[in-house]
Formats: structure tokens, sequence, C-alpha cells
């Protein structure tokens, strides 16, 4: 694993546009400090650091959607009742796609469980948006084929 | 997009007020140059003249883990006692050391070396015998020039027994220099 203050300085950045850009700036501050306090525990159950940076946006695209989510219960009115799916879309994926390659189970993770653009799952990836759409739709392939033989 | 320099300073502080960190690092600036410094939860585990930021870091991740940040509010302690002994305010330092990086020897030598007083000097040969290895002179020269915790540490109230400085890991000008600062005669 490399050192953390590396992995940060890398793609912090890029994770704290990405941040501003789902959440705007405002509430992206918290945002961020949450990604990277939730990377600092997680981080010494990693067996290595090969996917790091679409691990990170994993992260963060968890956190924002716990962020709307927050939001979305403030804005409901006391008496109304609270509509609470139990397993959200993301948790249901990663399980699914666990046993993809790596690449193609981010890109659908990210594509499908968080709802990210493939502009967005390209930097991901280290990648093209086009790369991140392909990687995205094999999988979905074999995903399919996989549900076939099952 | 960069990350704005506050939010970035309160990740870092909060990262190491949670507890999240195996080693806090921030580079402090001396009247001897910048020193690298490294915090462990056990204690300070390193202060470095001239380093490397990066490959500092990764050897400090590959002895002591690989949660490590730069986050100078955890440093805070180490960085005040040493402005405190720079401006001659202070001739002990009370900071907690981790020294599991040093092998049974070496430790033996630096518990005798923190006892040498503020303001004097000692020998290699003294200090080896006070270890309990009086003919482990040159050993003792190794023990010092790996000294994880030079200043706090104050290897370079050693010097040989003609009284030259002989050496010093962040170069003769510097032991010179602390020396001066507490009053030793050159």
């Amino acid at each position: 694993m490399p050192p953390f203050e590396r992995f940060y300085a890398e793609v912090g950045g890029e994770i704290f546009a990405f941040l501003a850009r789902r959440l705007g700036r405002a509430r992206a501050e918290d945002a961020f400090q949450e990604t990277f306090l939730r990377a600092l525990r997680a981080y010494p159950r990693l067996e290595h650091g090969r996917h790091l940076r679409a691990w990170a946006y994993t992260i963060a695209s968890r956190v924002a959607i716990d962020a709307a989510r927050a939001d979305a219960r403030v804005a409901i009115p006391a008496d109304e009742p609270v509509a609470t799916d139990s397993r959200p879309a993301y948790a249901e994926l990663e399980h699914l796609a666990a046993e993809l390659p790596p690449t193609e189970r981010a890109a659908v993770v990210l594509r499908y469980g968080y709802d990210l653009d493939y502009a967005d799952i390209g930097a991901a990836l280290g990648s093209s948006a086009e790369a991140a759409r392909q990687a995205a739709s094999s999988g979905v392939r074999r995903l399919r084929r996989k549900e076939l033989h099952a | 997009m960069t990350v704005p320099t506050d939010l970035d300073a309160r990740f870092r502080a909060a990262a190491a007020a949670e507890g999240l960190l195996d080693v806090a690092t921030a580079v402090h600036e001396t009247p001897i140059g910048p020193l690298l410094l490294a915090v462990t939860p056990a204690g300070l585990c390193k202060i470095a003249f001239d380093a490397d930021a990066d490959a500092e870091e990764e050897r400090l991740a590959r002895r002591h883990g690989a949660r490590i940040l730069r986050s100078p509010k955890a440093v805070d302690p180490v960085r005040r006692e040493l402005d405190d002994y720079f401006e001659g305010r202070r001739r002990d330092f009370d900071v907690r050391l981790d020294l599991r990086s040093v092998g049974d020897f070496g430790r033996a030598v630096l518990d005798e070396l923190a006892r040498v007083p503020y303001g004097s000097t000692t020998t290699y040969g003294a200090l080896a015998a006070r270890a309990g290895r009086p003919r482990a002179a040159r050993a003792v020269g190794t023990v010092m020039n790996r000294n994880p915790v030079p200043i706090v540490l104050p290897c370079h109230r050693v010097v040989g027994s003609s009284g030259s400085l002989v050496g010093y890991g962040g170069g003769l000008d510097r032991k010179q220099a602390l020396l001066r600062l507490e009053g030793v005669s050159l």
C-alpha cells in the first residue's frame, strides 16, 4: 500500500471537484472530509493499492448519496411516513458485481449503483469516458451471461 | 481543482484527532533549517534533517503503517518544545518517544545519551562505558549516526576523546550550532 499521504495528494483535488459537481461547493466540504475519513478507516483492510482512484470515487459517491438522503429526510414533514428501502442500489450491485474483473466491476457499480456519468467514471478509472462506457457495457453483458447460466 | 487550503488543513487535523493515523508528520522550520518530524500514537519516532519527504514517508509507512499523513497540528507538542529549545527557554524535552525501530544495544546507548546534561559534552568511549560496553566506542558512533530523534536525544553532545566534533548526521555545522546554543565553548 502506498503511504496514505500520496494517495490523498493524488486524488484529493479531483474528488473535491467531483463532490462539488454533485453537491454544490458548500456541501462538498463536509462530504470531502467524510470521504477521506472513511478512506482512512478502511485503508488498513485493503489488500493492495491497484484501484485506489476508483475506490475513492466509490466512497465519495456513497457519501454524496448519504448527504442527499440526509437532506431529503430534513425536507420531509414529520407527520408523513418516511419510505425506507432496505438495501440501496449500490449495495445490491456491489454484491452482484463482486466477481467481475476490477475495471468492469468499478464501471458497473459507479454507473448503475451510484449514477455517475461516463466522464466521472473515466476519471475514476484513469481512462476516457468512452473506455468507461465500454467497460460498463461489457460488465453488464458478463453479468447477464452469468445470470442465464445460474 | 485543488482542495481549498482550509478544508485540507481541517481534514488533516480531523484525521489525527480521530486517532486514524499510524504516523503524523510535519516539516518544521528551525534556526538550523527545516526538520521533518514524525509522530506515532506511541510518540515521536523521527526527526530528519534535509529530508526528502516522499522518500521518508515511504520508509515510515513500511515501518509503522500506511496511514501516514502530514498533519502539523498532531505534531504541535513537539514543535512547541523545539521552538522553546531553540529560543533558550527549554533544556530538556518532555515529549514521549517511539524508539521501536532501535535495537537493544542502541536503546541502552540512547538511554544513557538522554542523561547527558544540556550544555555539556561527553565522549563516545564514556557513553559506551556507561552503556556497559566500554570497548564499543565505534558502535556507539554508529548508534549516534542512526539516532532517529536527534536534538531531542542529544547526540550533538557526544564528541571525540580529543575534543574534536568528529561527525554529525545533520552535518558538523549544525552540531556546532547546537552546542553554541547550549553555551558550550568550542
